[in-house]
């Protein structure tokens, strides 16, 4: 009863959480730039005057453009749900490991592009084609630093990754290091932040994500926005449950130590929220064509710690 | 079980010559496609008895060689590939009782097609070397004749003949292999080969012949060249055989040789095993990603797929020949599990393939687009192959993906060095091609299906056929299936996976919530059933909440577009512009892909023209210069044909003495 108890707490707290982030990251970014930006609140009322509004469709959009929103948005929903975030044990945390995990998030991408192709247009196509692009770098360079962390913890469980690096039992490892830089440019890319897009445009060439969505209206965005809202909250997590893991509350854990839980949790998401911003305002946007050298080299970090885990299992 | 199983197989061969009379009359298609799929689900059931009720029964009949017989065995390998063959023949027969009516030659399709499905299985059972390769040729001659069915297009005919040179090729390999195996005595029966004990040489030598003459028909790089040609040549039905059924079947002559005739394996033979898996993984996929033709595509994704199969048997080989059961089990059911969901979505895409062929007679991508509208069954279906085959939750694809992940990772406990600097290499372009086919199918799936109509006959396309769409909707709920109770395959494998490497994973049907658990459950686990349960709550929660207690108003306008569409469906990205970016990312050094812009001098009228070029770097420098070889000795040889009959005679005698010669110094 318990772990249900948690397992919806923990659905509805990402929930809740992720549109306080994205506001969070607005705020810090326009407060670099002095300017006084959006409310805290912002997104949230983003996202509910966009689902009171009507839906404008494309006049050839078919059935699968209109369900796309909600197969993203429980896609990534549920895969932000089995992240262990402020207590470890989630009832159905081992439903998937965190290789399924990435491959859920693969699936919810995979709609979206093809979201990008239904209605026929120029910008839809140049955002699909350039997602799958980032993506097939994005991708196996995720699965190696998943590799290399369950090769560390001896297991691909997320819950179990993370008891093992708060056991102390890991200390500094060269490996892990580089799984922590390589997953940091990851989650950079697969968010769609600068410099790989830049998630505050309309009408630039070099868009992605936006380009993808712009035929979507009304509770469809509204969707599409929660979801990627989602998803950047998904990935600080995960940082934050993988090396950072101080905090969580254990599987038995009585309410002092969940409190401390989702204090520290919460702690985490804000600190991850401003380094972003603080990263985001200090670097340029970099060419389309730039990205696979950007992501070749996280793969190639993934590919690295993977290799000296196989060669000595100590490093 | 055997007994049955011949009977089937020669009700097949039987129906052979009843189609060549029947072939004139317009209802033969129905009743050589029905009755194929009668026999074809008979053995599928003969299989699936043997299979779960682990029994093996062998038959030696009087034909073939006089001192041997032809020996026929269903054991559990056997029973597992019978019902793949089988599964993929009864759903090929279905398709085709509504698509064979559309046929232009049914003569040259009827009489071949019950011959092949024979074939194939005949491959399965085949329990002597003599009988395996006169299976294995006729499986070959048979889905040959089906290539070259209308010959009267000049691709298929080269198609064709490629298609022969490689074919006669691969059994030569596999012959040699055979006699290499059987030593002087001759003696070709497996039991008597796998009795006698090779030695460590002369078994590596029959493991490369096997890699090499069951992977050019299996299509690992860099003898896949035929492949991509034959396959979208023959009708679909047939398409989706050889592509979805045949590779596995050469997979089949793999494990059979590899895990079972040559007894325990020497580590290095998984190098090369892996190393041409994960070439053949990424080099499938890329060249797929450059096609505009549908089936073509489909098709050199097979090469794709079969990499995937070819890592996990070579990871089962690696900790087979260190004894590590366990995860030799888990590796061998990771690529048998495989073998199955390929074998099933592949036939579903180019079922789908061959509907669309139909109604709009295109295969090109080019011409296609915004079918979603006029064929919304066969688009949900083709939806669903492309979601399995990009491996990713909750269907099957994804699972037997997961569990060769899982068998990477318990491979640094391997001794040998070189296999602990390949095996991660390996999972990298395990990892690189899983995104790359998600890529290639949003490609496949976007431009054909969705977006708006790019020529009239696509937007006039109609519905296809019931019994089409029956077969494709069976293929489709079948990934489900074995997507989210993956268990149930997974123990169905223990008895192949006992056989072969002694051991089997874990029982798993009994587990909480029917999870799929490898090893242990610390360690990882899956479950595909609450995933899919997770995604189709949430989704419908989210949708029920938002048009209950927010909006659900709709209206229709005209595209948004940023303001700037444009009504001519030419605008639209097509399949090449699709895949530009990866192909510079990739296809710059793979392909040698260069862009040509021509722009007119400003004033002319001409067009601007954007020209690629993509250079098969494997067919420029292998196979080309071989073939210019072998064309000019022909020539120079061809002097030969018109000599005297005194001429003939000098070198009749000439051959005689050296061939004497070659004996007494032998002697």
């Amino acid at each position: 009863m318990r772990d249900f108890l948690f397992q919806g707490l923990q659905m509805l707290l990402v929930l809740l959480l992720s549109p306080l982030l994205t506001g969070l990251v607005r705020k810090v970014k326009a407060r670099l730039l002095r300017r006084q930006g959006p409310p805290l609140l912002q997104p949230y009322r983003d996202l509910l005057r966009l689902i009171r509004k009507d839906v404008v469709l494309a006049e050839n959009a078919s059935w699968l453009f209109r369900a796309i929103p909600y197969i993203v948005f429980a896609g990534t929903w549920v895969a932000a749900s089995l992240v262990p975030t402020f207590a470890s044990g989630l009832l159905f945390s081992w439903s998937a490991d965190l290789i399924a995990l990435v491959a859920l998030l693969g699936s919810a991408r995979f709609f979206l592009a093809l979201a990008g192709l239904d209605v026929g247009t120029s910008f839809g196509g140049i955002g699909s084609s350039r997602e799958v692009m980032i993506a097939s770098l994005a991708e196996p360079a995720m699965l190696m630093i998943v590799f290399t962390l369950a090769l560390v913890a001896g297991s691909t469980q997320l819950s179990a990754i993370a008891a093992h690096m708060v056991s102390g039992e890991v200390g500094l490892r060269v490996s892990l290091g580089l799984a922590l830089l390589g997953l940091i440019m990851v989650a950079i890319a697969e968010n769609g932040r600068i410099p790989i897009d830049n998630p505050a445009t309309h009408l630039e060439l070099t868009m992605v994500h936006e380009a993808m969505v712009l035929e979507y209206s009304g509770r469809h965005l509204a969707l599409i926005d929660l979801s990627s809202e989602l998803k950047l909250l998904l990935y600080i997590s995960v940082i934050g449950c993988l090396f950072m893991p101080w905090g969580i509350a254990p599987p038995q854990g009585g309410a002092p130590e969940i409190a401390i839980g989702v204090g520290s949790y919460v702690a985490k998401l804000a600190l991850g929220g401003f380094l972003l911003a603080v990263f985001e305002t200090s670097i340029a946007k970099m060419r389309v064509f730039r990205v696979p050298a950007f992501l070749g080299a996280a793969l190639m970090l993934g590919l690295l710690g993977t290799l000296l885990l196989f060669v000595s299992g100590s490093l | 079980m055997a007994i049955y199983a011949l009977y089937g197989v020669g009700v097949l061969l039987a129906l052979a010559p009843i189609a060549v009379v029947l072939a004139a009359s317009p209802r033969a298609s129905n009743v050589i496609y029905g009755a194929c799929l009668v026999v074809a689900l008979v053995l599928c059931m003969v299989g699936v008895i043997s299979l779960l009720g682990r029994t093996s029964s062998s038959v030696t009949l009087p034909l073939g060689l006089p001192w041997l017989g032809a020996h026929f065995r269903i054991d559990a390998l056997a029973a597992f590939f019978m019902i793949v063959v089988n599964l993929g023949g009864a759903a090929a027969s279905l398709f085709a009782i509504g698509y064979g009516q559309h046929e232009q030659v049914p003569e040259r399709v009827l009489p071949f097609y019950p011959a092949y499905l024979a074939g194939m299985t005949l491959v399965a059972l085949s329990d002597d070397a003599f009988s395996f390769l006169v299976s294995w040729e006729f499986m070959s001659l048979s889905s040959w004749a089906l290539v070259v069915a209308h010959h009267r297009e000049r691709e298929n005919l080269r198609a064709g003949y490629i298609y022969l040179m490689m074919a006669s090729f691969g059994t030569l390999a596999l012959l040699l292999g055979f006699g290499l195996l059987a030593g002087a005595n001759g003696n070709y029966a497996f039991d008597a080969i796998r009795a006698s004990h090779p030695s460590a040489a002369l078994a590596g030598l029959v493991l490369i012949l096997a890699l090499i003459g069951a992977g050019s028909k299996a299509g690992i790089v860099p003898l896949h060249a035929w492949l991509p040609l034959a396959h979208p040549a023959a009708p679909s039905h047939v398409s989706a055989l050889m592509s979805g059924v045949m590779t596995k079947v050469a997979v089949y002559g793999f494990i059979r040789i590899g895990f079972d005739l040559l007894g325990t394996p020497e580590w290095w033979w998984s190098i090369l095993v892996l190393a041409a898996g994960g070439i053949t993984a990424v080099m499938g996929v890329l060249y797929a990603l450059m096609q505009h033709d549908l089936k073509r595509l489909l098709a050199y994704h097979t090469v794709e797929n079969i990499g995937i199969i070819y890592i996990g048997l070579g990871l089962g080989l690696a900790f087979k020949a260190h004894g590590m059961a366990v995860a030799a089990a888990l590796a061998l059911t990771a690529g048998l599990l495989h073998v199955f969901n390929h074998s099933i979505f592949k036939s579903l895409l180019f079922f789908g393939a061959g509907a669309v062929l139909n109604s709009t007679g295109e295969r090109d991508m080019e011409h296609l687009g915004g079918l979603i509208h006029r064929m919304p069954r066969t688009a949900f279906v083709f939806l669903v192959g492309c979601v399995a085959i990009s491996a990713l939750p909750p269907l099957n694809g994804f699972v037997s993906e997961w569990l060769t992940f899982q068998a990477i990772l318990l491979s640094p406990q391997l001794p040998s060095w070189g296999l602990k600097f390949l095996v991660p290499a390996v999972g990298a372009l395990l990892a690189l091609s899983a995104a790359l086919a998600a890529a290639c199918f949003v490609k496949a799936f976007g431009v054909s299906f969705l977006g708006r109509p790019r020529t009239p006959a696509a937007a006039t396309a109609h519905e296809t056929d019931g019994n089409s769409l029956a077969a494709m909707f069976f293929l489709a709920a079948l990934c489900l299936v074995a997507g989210v109770l993956p268990g149930i395959f997974i123990d169905a494998l223990a008895p192949v996976t006992n056989a072969l490497v002694g051991m089997s994973m874990p029982h798993q049907t009994g587990l909480d919530w029917l999870t799929i658990v490898p090893i242990a459950e610390s360690r990882s686990s899956y479950n595909g059933l609450l995933v899919f349960i997770f995604v189709t709550v949430s989704g419908s929660i989210a949708a029920l909440a938002i048009h209950r207690l927010a909006s659900d108003k709709l209206r229709r306008g005209p595209a948004w577009d940023c303001g700037y569409p444009d009504p001519s469906p030419v605008t639209q990205y097509t399949a090449s512009s699709f895949a530009q970016p990866i192909r510079r990312v990739y296809g710059t050094t793979v392909f040698r892909a260069r862009e040509i812009g021509e722009m007119p001098a400003s004033g002319a009228t001409a067009p601007a023209r954007l020209t690629v070029e993509l250079h098969d770097l494997i067919w420029d420098y292998g196979y080309a210069p071989i073939a210019a070889f072998v064309g000019g000795a022909a020539d120079r040889l061809n002097v030969l044909q018109f000599l005297t009959i005194r001429r003939y005679l000098t070198l009749v005698f000439a051959a005689l003495v050296l061939l004497l010669l070659v004996v007494a110094i032998w002697q």
